[in-house]
C-alpha cells in the first residue's frame, strides 16, 4: 500500500512531462481565431496599380497564404499549393510578405503560381495585423471573412487532410 | 581581483554596447523610459526566450517600431500592451493577466511549494524517535548496565 503514493505521483509525473515533450513550444495560438480578418487597402503583388482590399476576399471561404519569396520553408509547402490550386480547385489567396516585387515574380515564375491573386505587402503591415511571426503561415477565411483557422509552418498533406479539407468543406455547406 | 574587475567592465561595457543598438530618438526622457519598459516586457515570437529588447530577429524589430511609432502617437502604455495582444495573444506579455487559464501558471509553483512541504512534514512525522517498549527497554538495561525506564 505504502508505495501507491509514490507511484501515482510518479504516474503522473511522466504524463504531464511526455505530454510537454510533445507539444510545439514554437505554436502560439492565434488570438484571431473566429475574429473577422483585418481591414487593409494594398495593391496586387501583379500590378502596382491595381488595388485590393479585405472586400475582394469575401463572397467564399478561400486560404490565404503568407509567403515571400526570402522564405526557404515556403519553397517546402509550395508544391501542395500548387497541386491544391490546380488539381483540387482551390482558390488561395497569396500574400506576399516583405518581398520585393521582382524578387517575389520570378520566384513564382520558377515554383509555380498557386495564388488567385496575391497582395503585395512591403512592410508586412498586413502581416502584423495578422499577427504573422513565422513565414510560412496559412489562414482559413469563411465567406464573411473571419478567420477560422490558422497554421504556422509549411502546410503538409497530413494538415491538409486532416484539418483544412474538412473545414472547408463544412465551411462551403455552411455558406449560403 | 584583477580579472574578475576586467570582467564586469566588459560586461557592463557590453550593456551599454547594447542599449545603443536603440536606433530611436525620443521626445522626452520619459517617452524612452516607457520606450524601454515596454520593449523589455514584451515578449519576441521568434526567439521565444528574449524580450523585444534583446531580439534581433526581423520580427523583433518591425514590434520595436511599431512600439515606438504608437509612442509618438500618443498612445498609451496599455493601448500598445493591447494592440500587441490583440494579434499576438498573451503569448507578447512576459507577465500574463493573473485571469482562466493563466491561474495555474501563476499559482501551480506554490502548489508545488504546499506539496513539497507536506511531504516534507510527512517524512519528518516518519522519521520521529520511537520509544522502546518494555522487552526492548530490558534488553537496553541487560546490555548498557543502566536501567531506563519506559516511559
Amino acid at each position: 500500500m505504502r508505495f501507491i503514493v509514490p507511484l501515482a505521483i510518479f504516474i503522473v509525473l511522466v504524463v504531464v512531462l511526455a505530454v510537454g515533450l510533445k507539444l510545439d513550444p514554437r505554436y502560439v495560438p492565434s488570438p484571431l481565431i473566429d475574429k473577422p480578418a483585418p481591414e487593409f487597402s494594398l495593391t496586387r503583388l501583379a500590378d502596382p496599380t491595381a488595388p485590393i482590399a479585405r472586400a475582394d476576399l469575401l463572397g467564399r471561404p478561400l486560404l490565404l497564404n503568407v509567403w515571400a519569396s526570402w522564405c526557404s520553408a515556403c519553397r517546402v509547402e509550395h508544391p501542395l499549393l500548387v497541386d491544391l490550386a490546380q488539381r483540387e480547385g482551390i482558390e488561395i489567396i497569396g500574400l506576399n510578405y516583405k518581398d520585393t516585387r521582382p524578387d517575389a515574380a520570378a520566384w513564382l515564375k520558377t515554383h509555380g503560381d498557386p495564388y488567385r491573386d496575391s497582395i503585395f505587402d512591403p512592410d508586412g503591415k498586413l502581416g502584423l495585423d495578422l499577427g504573422v511571426y513565422g513565414v510560412p503561415e496559412t489562414f482559413v477565411l469563411d465567406a464573411q471573412g473571419v478567420i477560422r483557422y490558422k497554421q504556422v509552418g509549411p502546410l503538409t498533406p497530413d494538415i491538409w487532410r486532416d484539418e483544412i479539407k474538412p473545414l472547408l468543406a463544412q465551411l462551403k455547406t455552411d455558406a449560403p | 581581483m584583477k580579472p574578475l574587475l576586467r570582467a564586469m567592465v566588459l560586461w557592463l561595457a557590453v550593456g551599454v554596447a547594447q542599449a545603443a543598438d536603440t536606433p530611436f530618438e525620443f521626445q522626452d526622457a520619459e517617452t524612452e523610459r516607457r520606450y524601454q519598459k515596454l520593449a523589455a516586457e514584451l515578449r519576441c515570437l521568434v526567439c521565444q526566450n528574449q524580450s523585444l529588447a534583446d531580439s534581433h530577429a526581423d520580427l523583433a524589430q518591425d514590434l520595436r517600431d511599431e512600439v515606438y511609432r504608437m509612442l509618438n502617437d500618443g498612445k498609451t502604455d496599455e493601448e500598445i500592451v493591447g494592440f500587441l495582444v490583440e494579434r499576438y495573444g498573451d503569448f507578447v506579455l512576459y507577465r500574463p493577466p493573473v485571469a482562466g487559464i493563466t491561474y495555474l501558471l501563476w499559482f501551480g509553483p506554490l502548489l508545488l511549494l504546499a506539496g513539497a512541504g507536506v511531504v516534507w512534514w510527512r517524512i519528518g512525522r516518519a522519521k520521529a524517535p520511537v520509544q522502546p517498549d518494555a522487552d526492548e527497554a530490558a534488553a537496553i538495561a541487560a546490555l548498557t548496565g543502566h536501567r531506563n525506564d519506559p516511559p
